[in-house]
């Protein structure tokens, strides 16, 4: 099982949160906090795998973690979850975060959290993964937007318009924080099948 | 400019969305609360308007502010009116709100029980995946119950989108609701054999999870699991089997032996690492439940081993951990193998990671032998030396006394060499562990005799050096050790040689400084030390250096009896006290030396840690009853007093549990004596030495080791323990000198005889005698200790209640909660008898209230019948799960196991005749079962893929697959027919007898004059005139149904079999024997199967080529086209595949694999089909049939 899914930045700063268990929403932040702490002391060139988050599980459950750029990917899991299994899964996820976003960098994340849940939801179910091959994910997720765009139709249109002109209008459109336009270098691994 | 004004008042207009709200909450870095709460009163503004788009942006919004921390609970009942917005878009970000904040809490939660199923049952499977997903999260006992039904039928959807997520949240709902788990177990296990992969991997997805926690019930799914590990090549699937093996083969070893082959095969041949990896540590719990007594599996292991050592070199440190992990595992049944990888496990030790050097640590752990304790144990002291960051150090710590202190001190040969370890140990700047090595301390000095006299050396030096200790922090947990320090030097102060130096030691200023419960225990021990000093001045008759000493105490003690700490008070104030007395004594030259020792006489024995538990509660006392009656509550207080006193009066006259006599004392007390003088470790009654020093030899001879204990705690260059490596080197190089000689001698003395014996001998490491004499005195128990160790079991264990039978069949009471609709007409269908265990039932049920009665026997009736097949099929399960593990894996094709069972299923039979019939039974009851499944699967699907296919909700009439066989005045028989789905000549037919008399019927008996295609499948032995029994009797008005196997060669044409029923009808004026003939008609149609096809296959079916057409139009259809197609289904089983208007095409499967597709179409008053068919007879056929069915509408 996964007990959790957590993405924040080099800074802690959570960028999506999805926990499988119950937490109220002051231990959700502790557990960020934690387990930012744990990560991001740790060398780049150690392994991915960490014991010993205090708040979330106890001693079945593990931290596996993903650094892409600028982001923390980070599932807690349980001994039923294949420690090699789950850091292809973080690789599926983010190469489906690359497809649908189109280059995805930190700034998609920040803005779109709900299309990231909507993705993590066609992987993650309750805790158990769902769908593993991207290709199906990536069919599911457009069908799904195309629903969403036909149901918009005409009464969608002006509300386009308007976060067009929103966007354009601003000059401090967050371009200002560098950090998150690095994109999400997606490495080449070597295949999980 | 302008652009900005437009900015403005377009903002006013249009509510700010997420994106706006993040952008502003990026550029108020400095008030970002007090916005965000801004932003709060906004959106609570935006949810009290109408417009369902504003609220579901206001709910996206909060769902973003909860990730950052905010409770959003508030907003739960909003979120539900998004959550039922008609449009996917709104109703996608209602449930990713509920999903993020509700829980078993939220109180609003009971109100999304409709909106969720209707969702579920939405046309559009993304309103139905959405809700799934959102259920998956917050789903209550409430909610499972309620839903369990709705989300089985899913399960058997026609996409395979909504069928693997119905799969993995019943996870979730068994958890919920345990009570589901039986009921849905059959389908999930069909699930396992799903066309679509993602379905069939999310339903190994659950089983693996539920069988994680209790394994035992799921042994029976091993060998559908091996045919599938064996057969998938999907990686995600074979990972979770082969974790789910990990699980199963403890439970059963025969399992390990079939999995090693596949397994070793995998490990070869696999590219995948994650994959590679699980199989070594599936094969390793296999050879962990095998353990020993297997040979010829070393090669397994080596195979391990060797493959882990690939791991461990390879320069991902992923791979590296998991290697050492894995390797753990083996050195728990096989440390031989590991230790000689010594070198590589010592080399991560230095590994910049972390993690990789805690997982090193572990491995050390098992690694220890007698020969390497302290070459280990010396590098680990090095890095305990070189560690930055407490963490490690600690951990570093606490493995070395783990390491040493195991299995009682198995591996240490030297304890002076421990102490000495114990005592640098003690330098570590600001560890927590000081407590560990206190207790260390203490246990081997109470524990091992010898040392005593040494460790009290060196606690003394501690307690001398105790300013180094305890000066450079308060806080720090090394101060612990002074606690043992102080203890040690007290008790054992008989091997003090200064005592008056510790004495003075202990009695110094800075010890206020010290920690209460250290004080206290130094307060205590001052008085021992005391008395044991006194003691020695007396008998050497200084009374001058007595007086002195105690001069001392009466000087120094003060300062503890101003001690905050109440302990330290209590026992220094009693003690000063005490000592002014002696000091009396002293004057008037009295000698008290005796009188004082005499109060800390006698020796502690070490008490095992769950000694308490394990006294026996002796017999005749319960301790759960009442001492006192209760006071009941309904009483009033005034009253209370008087009852508990009036009570008091009565129970001198109940029996309390009875007294113990003398007799039964003395007895006791003489058994314990007995017991103790048997009992090598009880000290005081056998002080004799363990027998197992006894038998080494030389022990005696050689010499211990002479320490010169003036040695200041801080050697300048060499840690102290080293000399004892070097020393403890010496001394084993001499004793195996020794032990040379005295070979050589007895070489010279029987030659050759015993010479490969005695090389050999010289290796084994047991050899390594101890320094000491060693005492290890274990732990004390209570006489008649309970040996069970029944302590570690948590009582509230969520996933206990999901410890369920699942090889029992289903009981009526356990089907799961329907919501069910209010027929107005209450046919009486036969249908009904039919346990209906998991289906939407919409058909009407019996006429409950005229035959409750009666109803109630049948119950009872039917009862007995189930549980009769349940042990049979309990006994199946078992032989089945037996035989397949007993045939040994086929040599390099053990991809074919299962086809090969079923050969072998005949062969069985005629093996053992002793079983024949038992085992014709069984085959029976197997039958009889898959049938019966089979039997609703097609209902179900029969109404769902009607239900999938159009989009009108029409109530379906009642329908019944069972057609008349015959009736007389006594009996009514009706049938039905159904393919074997395993089998492709077999059809179960299903024949329902109905007691119409007032008379009791028995001795039934089927007989079929078998044609030459279709023959009734008998009992062996049994020639084709004899009749089957039928396995019950009838009362009155009862029914019941019973199974009749068939086989066939060709299925292409219909065909009828003559038979006859014989039966006893008896009642009050005796028995008469009565016959029943009958036509036993096979359709064609009753040799189809129900199969869902997907339109693609379908569409790739028909452009095959390899069909043949034929079709056929009736006239006068008034019936419309939803019952039409209907009916096909279920008369003669078919799916739908797709529907457009009044045109549908359908799918079945024959069951030795025809495939018939059909095209109906609708036109004013007539239908017409065109049908497609592997085989046209068959298709022909079939169609004359339907064009039946279809003239009486």
């Amino acid at each position: 099982m996964i007990k959790a899914i957590l993405i924040f930045n080099n800074h802690g700063k959570p960028r999506l949160s999805k926990f499988y268990q119950r937490y109220s929403e002051d231990t959700q932040q502790q557990i960020i906090r934690e387990t930012f702490h744990l990560v991001s002391k740790r060398d780049e060139n150690v392994c991915n795998f960490l014991e010993g988050g205090l708040l979330i599980g106890g001693s079945d459950n593990k931290l596996i973690y993903r650094h892409y750029a600028t982001l923390y990917f980070v599932f807690c899991v349980d001994s039923s979850e294949s420690e090699l299994g789950i850091l292809d899964l973080i690789q599926v996820f983010v190469e489906t975060l690359d497809k649908c976003f189109e280059n995805v960098c930190e700034l998609d994340l920040i803005f779109h959290v709900d299309k990231v849940h909507n993705i993590l939801a066609e992987m993650v179910m309750g805790g158990m993964v769902l769908e593993t091959n991207m290709n199906e994910i990536v069919t599911q997720i457009d069908a799904q937007n195309k629903l969403e765009k036909s149901e918009a139709g005409l009464a969608g249109a002006p509300a386009r318009a308007v976060s067009a002109v929103k966007n354009m209008n601003l000059p401090e459109i967050p371009r200002n924080i560098n950090i998150g336009d690095i994109s999400i270098k997606v490495p080449n691994l070597p295949t999980f099948k | 400019m302008a652009l900005k004004m437009v900015k403005g008042s377009i903002d006013r207009m249009f509510d700010k969305n997420l994106q706006d709200l993040v952008r502003g909450i990026r550029n108020h870095k400095e008030d970002e609360a007090k916005y965000i709460s801004q932003c709060i009163d906004e959106i609570k503004q935006e949810l009290k308007q109408d417009n369902i788009a504003v609220k579901a942006n206001a709910v996206c919004k909060l769902t973003y502010l909860q990730m950052l921390g905010y409770d959003i609970s508030w907003a739960a009942f909003n979120i539900i009116e998004v959550m039922s917005a008609s449009k996917f878009t709104f109703k996608r970000i209602g449930y990713l709100a509920a999903s993020q904040c509700f829980h078993e809490g939220t109180d609003v939660i009971m109100l999304t029980t409709n909106q969720i199923r209707k969702d579920l049952s939405s046309p559009n499977q993304y309103d139905t995946g959405v809700a799934l997903t959102g259920l998956s999260c917050f789903v209550t006992p409430d909610l499972a119950r309620d839903l369990a039904n709705d989300i089985m039928t899913l399960m058997s959807h026609t996409k395979p989108y909504i069928r693997k997520k119905a799969v993995l949240i019943m996870y979730k709902v068994f958890l919920k609701y345990p009570e589901s788990l039986r009921p849905a177990f059959p389908r999930l296990k069909e699930k396992l054999e799903d066309p679509d992969p993602g379905v069939q991997s999310a339903a190994v997805n659950v089983i693996c999870e539920l069988a994680r926690r209790n394994p035992k019930n799921y042994l029976s799914l091993a060998p559908l699991f091996f045919k599938l590990m064996t057969s998938s090549t999907n990686n995600w699937v074979l990972i979770k089997i082969i974790k789910l093996f990990g699980a199963l083969t403890p439970l059963e070893p025969r399992l390990g032996k079939k999995l090693i082959e596949p397994l070793t095969n995998l490990i070869h041949s696999t590219s995948a690492m994650s994959l590679l990896y699980e199989c070594v540590n599936t094969v390793i719990a296999v050879l962990i439940s095998l353990s020993s007594g297997m040979p010829n599996h070393s090669a397994s292991i080596q195979l391990c081993v060797q493959k882990l050592r690939i791991l461990i070199e390879d320069s991902d440190q992923n791979l590296k951990y998991l290697g050492l992990l894995a390797m753990s595992k083996i050195l728990k049944t096989h440390p031989k193998s590991v230790q000689s990888h010594k070198d590589l496990i010592l080399q991560c030790l230095d590994d910049k990671d972390e993690s990789i050097r805690l997982r090193a640590l572990d491995l050390l752990y098992g690694m220890v032998s007698k020969k390497n304790l302290m070459e280990i144990v010396k590098k680990l002291m090095i890095h305990v030396d070189k560690a930055e960051g407490t963490t490690y150090r600690d951990e570093l710590l606490t493995k070395i006394i783990d390491i040493c202190s195991q299995s009682n001190y198995q591996y240490i040969t030297n304890f002076e060499w421990y102490i000495s370890i114990l005592v640098e140990l003690t330098r570590l700047e600001g560890t927590r562990h000081g407590h560990l090595i206190a207790a260390q301390m203490l246990d081997v000095a109470i524990r091992v005799k010898a040392i005593r006299k040494f460790a009290v050396s060196q606690m003394a030096m501690l307690l001398d050096n105790a300013h180094l200790i305890a000066s450079n922090t308060q806080r720090n947990g090394i101060c612990e050790v002074l606690y043992a320090a102080a203890w040690i030097c007290g008790e054992f102060s008989e091997h003090l040689e200064e005592a008056n130096q510790t004495l003075e030691a202990m009695l110094r200023p800075k010890v206020t400084t010290l920690p209460g419960h250290i004080q206290a225990v130094y307060v205590q021990n001052m008085v021992k030390l005391y008395a044991s000093i006194l003691q020695q001045k007396e008998q050497a008759g200084e009374k001058e250096a007595a007086q002195e000493i105690t001069q001392l105490m009466i000087e120094r003690l003060p300062q503890f009896v101003q001690s905050a700490d109440l302990e330290v008070q209590e026992r220094a104030s009693c003690i000063l006290q005490l000592i002014k007395y002696i000091q009396k004594l002293q004057v008037k030259e009295v000698p008290v030396a005796e009188e004082v020792i005499a109060l800390f006489a006698g020796e502690l024995n070490p008490v095992a840690p769950k000694a308490q538990k394990k006294v026996p509660v002796p017999e005749g006392l319960d301790l759960d009853a009442w001492i006192n009656e209760p006071p009941s509550d309904s009483e009033s207080e005034d009253e209370k007093p008087k009852t508990i006193f009036h009570d008091e009066e009565q129970r001198h006259s109940k029996p309390r549990h009875p007294e113990m006599d003398e007799e039964e004392l003395a007895r006791r007390r003489e058994a314990r004596k007995q017991e103790q003088a048997n009992n090598p470790f009880y000290i005081k009654s056998s002080p004799s030495p363990q027998k197992r020093y006894q038998d080494t030899p030389g022990v005696e001879h050689i010499p211990v080791v002479q320490i010169d204990l003036s040695v200041p705690l801080k050697v300048p260059g060499m840690p102290m323990s080293d000399q004892y490596v070097k020393l403890e080197e010496e001394r084993r190089h001499k004793q195996k000198l020794e032990k040379d000689k005295k070979k050589k001698k007895q070489k010279k003395e029987k030659r050759g005889k015993h010479h490969r014996h005695n090389s050999l001998h010289t290796e084994s490491e047991e050899d390594i005698a101890p320094a000491h004499h060693v005492d290890i005195i274990t732990e004390e128990m209570p006489e008649n200790a309970l040996p069970s160790d029944e302590d570690d079991k948590d009582p509230n264990d969520p996933y206990k209640a999901l410890d369920i039978d699942l090889d029992k069949p289903l009981a009526d009471s356990e089907k799961l909660p329907v919501q069910r609709h209010r027929n107005a007409e209450a046919l009486k269908t036969p249908e009904s008898e039919v346990p209906p265990v998991e289906k939407k039932s919409k058909k009407p049920k019996k006429k409950e209230k005229k035959h409750k009665e009666k109803e109630k026997d049948k119950g009872k009736k039917k009862e007995k019948e189930k549980k009769v097949v349940e042990e049979e099929e309990e006994e199946k399960k078992e032989e089945d799960l037996d035989f397949w593990l007993s045939t040994a894996p086929p040599p390099g094709s053990a991809a074919q196991p299962q086809e090969e069972e079923e050969e072998d299923e005949g062969k069985k039979s005629s093996k053992h005749k002793k079983k024949k019939h038992k085992k014709e039974k069984e085959e029976k009851s197997k039958d009889k079962k898959k049938s019966k499944k089979k039997h609703h699967h097609s209902e179900e699907e029969m109404a769902e893929s009607v239900q999938n296919g159009t989009l009108d909700d029409e109530p379906l009439p009642p329908m019944s697959s069972y057609r008349l066989l015959a009736e007389n005045p006594y009996i009514k028989t009706t049938y039905d027919i159904q393919g074997n789905l395993q089998n492709d000549s077999q059809v179960t037919v299903s024949v329902i007898f109905e007691n119409k008399s007032t008379s009791f019927l028995k001795s039934m008996e089927l007989n079929v004059l078998d044609s030459l295609n279709t023959k009734m499948l008998r009992p062996e032995g049994s020639s084709v005139h004899d009749g089957i029994p039928v396995p019950f009797q009838l009362p009155p008005g009862i029914s019941n149904e019973a199974q009749f196997v068939f086989t066939l060669q060709s299925i292409v044409m219909a065909q009828k079999l003559k038979g006859t029923l014989s039966f006893i009808v008896k009642n009050d004026e005796g028995s008469t024997h009565e016959k029943l003939d009958f036509k036993l008609h096979f359709s064609c149609a009753s040799y189809l199967i129900t199969t869902p096809c997907y339109s693609d296959a379908f569409a790739k079916l028909l452009e095959s080529g390899d069909l043949h057409m034929s079709s056929i139009k009736v006239d006068g259809i008034s019936i419309s086209f939803q019952h039409l197609l209907a009916k096909i289904c279920f008369h003669h089983h078919f799916s739908v595949v797709e529907r457009v208007d009044s045109c549908a095409s359908m799918y079945s499967r024959s069951i030795q694999g025809h495939h018939v597709c059909l095209l109906v179409k609708k036109g004013e008053n007539s239908v017409s089909i065109d049908g497609k068919c592997s085989d046209p007879t068959l298709l022909s056929n079939l169609l004359d049939e339907m064009k039946e069915t279809l003239s009486k509408c």
